[in-house]
């Protein structure tokens, strides 16, 4: 059995998706696409020097098309534009049937039969199962969660605290 | 809420089908009660959704989680159907919170504070949680944390 308990939350590592200038202070994000508040996070956070760890927190009972976001974003990612990917997906969060998912994939140019097979590859689920145990371990409860250096950050807060003040 | 190593009170629950759900259902398994404020409401809307989400993790570990709260049986299955959860639904409607204040959780604003309760196959708490606000949401691990304390309190 995996193990579910309590535990710290992960620091960051190599498999990580991780963006921003080196030294900027860290900021683990559990988050979804279909999730509003993570959506008006990602929009606070542009121009923000801050150095940012994204991992998958898809809970299906409350938004449905989240986790094959996810999915989408990681297979976009295969082929080494994740970020790209992450950045349309928040960009129109309403828009997350297949349909749609092919579009942003179309548009950033990638091999669409590669795409919608590694987006359904069981590395692709285990990497976002991955991702949300780890949130589940560290006692995330809804999305956004922002652990920084001074704490863990929940909702609207994590939208209020890093979107006007920064954690710098 | 009631505290580890007590024997589970006498109770009686209405299940969404009309029956009951007391005391003796308890026996031979493992149980999460889960207590939460009203149906519908924001915050029980997320805590079911995320518990359901690993609802297959708590099976493995053969343990079975119920939502309880003092809404009456249909609103609690719109609740469900609504949310699209799996975990089954426990009316302390009538008379109104006698389950909760049983287990010790029975709100002053009369409903249940957020509270869980693990109780082992021998009917005793094995562990136990109440949040500090009902406004706060206890994390799924806190209850795979306390499904590990089971066997461990003598009956």
């Amino acid at each position: 059995l995996r193990n579910l308990g309590s535990a710290p939350v992960p620091p960051p590592s190599p498999t990580d998706h991780r963006r921003g200038p080196l030294g900027a202070p860290t900021v683990i994000l559990y988050a979804d696409y279909e999730c509003p508040f993570c959506a008006a996070l990602h929009a606070a956070l542009a121009g923000r020097r801050l150095d940012v760890v994204f991992r998958h927190f898809p809970v299906r009972r409350s938004h449905p098309r989240a986790w094959p976001a996810a999915c989408a974003a990681e297979a976009a990612g295969r082929q080494g534009r994740f970020w790209e990917m992450h950045d349309l997906l928040f960009a129109d969060p309403a828009r997350l049937e297949d349909p749609h998912l092919w579009a942003r994939a179309e548009r950033l140019g990638l091999d669409i039969e590669r795409f919608d097979a590694d987006r359904r590859d069981a590395s692709v689920q285990e990497s976002v199962r991955a991702d949300f145990e780890s949130g589940v371990r560290a006692g995330v409860v809804t999305t956004p969660t922002a652990f920084t250096e001074n704490g863990m950050l929940m909702g609207r807060q994590a939208v209020a605290e890093l979107g006007t003040r920064g954690v710098g | 809420v009631i505290a580890a190593g007590t024997p589970a009170p006498d109770f009686t629950l209405r299940r969404e089908d009309g029956g009951t759900f007391t005391r003796a259902d308890l026996e031979g398994r493992t149980t999460v009660l889960v207590f939460y404020p009203f149906a519908f409401s924001p915050v029980c809307t997320d805590q079911l959704g995320l518990y359901d989400e690993v609802l297959d993790e708590f099976t493995e570990r053969g343990a079975t989680l119920y939502g309880v709260s003092c809404d009456a049986p249909d609103s609690q299955r719109a609740f469900r159907e609504h949310l699209g959860v799996r975990i089954e639904q426990l009316s302390d409607f009538e008379p109104k919170g006698a389950t909760c204040r049983a287990f010790e959780c029975y709100h002053p604003g009369g409903f249940p504070q957020r509270a869980l309760a693990v109780i082992g196959p021998d009917a005793v708490i094995a562990w136990s949680h109440q949040a500090a606000s009902p406004g706060d949401l206890p994390g799924a691990n806190l209850i795979f944390d306390g499904l590990a304390a089971v066997g461990t309190h003598a009956g």
